[in-house]
């Protein structure tokens, strides 16, 4: 999609998508600092939830992904599963009993 | 190709097969590689963080209120960015140029809030010798910075040619194929915001 076919499609309304962003932040910030540490999975599921939510209002609507062809999302998506798989073994190695 | 055909169309409107200009398919496949070099950073801080058993809670370190504060800088960096390339296309080239310039602003302000925060916590005796946190922390937003630190550069260039008069209505593509990479340093960063800061 070239810069001139990204415009014509409506224009996301980007002080909306900014002021959510905002918003997530401040509220990620209150939930890590009220939230006992003692609660390590709650923290840690709530806290990946909102930068999860946060990346993808970026991806989608600043970097114009949602606009775009499908093929350039199955180029980003596979990257971000080989990313995955990366995390996953390394995380594995950790976690899984040692026989 | 025709060299009449090549001046209709000119090569930043040229397509490749996916049915996206050359340029910003370039830049989307440096993402891609990015994205598995921080992939890498951030995979490595967790295993590690979840392979030792006794690791420092960030805030008790880290000043999260400040980074909190810079964090918000980069969004608004992000939608200047993205203001600056609607205003583009929409031909409203003063605006263009404004808001090139807050991006470039934002930009300079975020390095220099990471820079005193570099300083505060050196200062302070936490260093990457210190600690494995210590390590990890300044490897992982060292690398951040420095791609931030690469896109003001190339903003302060982009922001010089729209004051140049070399970026137009018809001839902006530049501004959409650096806002990708800006918009991904702030997607980075608000993992690593959250990896490093918060949890």
């Amino acid at each position: 999609m070239s810069s001139s076919e990204t415009a014509a499609h409506d224009s996301p309304n980007y002080m909306a998508i900014f002021w959510w962003l905002a918003g997530l932040t401040v509220v990620e910030v209150a939930y890590s600092s009220l939230l006992p540490h003692t609660h390590k999975a709650l923290l840690i599921i709530g806290l990946v939830g909102f930068a999860v939510v946060k990346a993808s209002l970026v991806a989608l609507y600043f970097m114009h992904l949602k606009y775009e062809p499908k093929s350039l999302g199955v180029i980003v998506s596979s990257t971000l599963i080989l990313g995955c798989i990366l995390v996953g073994v390394g995380m594995a190695e950790v976690l899984l009993p040692r026989p | 190709m025709d060299h009449a055909v090549a001046l209709a169309h000119p090569v930043e409107e040229e397509v490749t097969c996916t049915g996206i200009v050359h340029d910003k398919m370039g830049m989307w496949v440096f993402l891609c590689s990015e994205v598995m070099f921080f992939t890498g950073l951030i995979g490595s801080y967790i295993v590690l963080r979840f392979a030792s058993p006794l690791w420092p809670r960030p805030s008790t370190i880290l000043n999260v209120p400040l980074t909190a504060a810079n964090t918000f800088i980069l969004i608004c960096s992000s939608v200047t960015m993205v203001q600056a390339l609607a205003s583009a296309q929409r031909g409203d080239l003063g605006k263009m140029k404004l808001f090139l310039s807050l991006t470039l602003l934002f930009g300079a302000v975020f390095i220099s809030i990471q820079g005193v925060e570099y300083y505060k916590l050196l200062h302070e005796g936490f260093n990457p010798h210190v600690s494995l946190f210590g390590s990890v922390f300044f490897t992982t937003t060292g690398f951040h910075g420095f791609h931030v630190f690469c896109g003001v550069v190339s903003m302060a260039y982009m922001t010089g040619k729209a004051f140049l008069g070399k970026l137009t209505k018809e001839h902006h593509q530049g501004i959409e194929t650096l806002g990708l990479y800006w918009h991904f340093v702030d997607l980075v960063w608000i993992v690593l915001f959250t990896i490093i800061y918060l949890i």
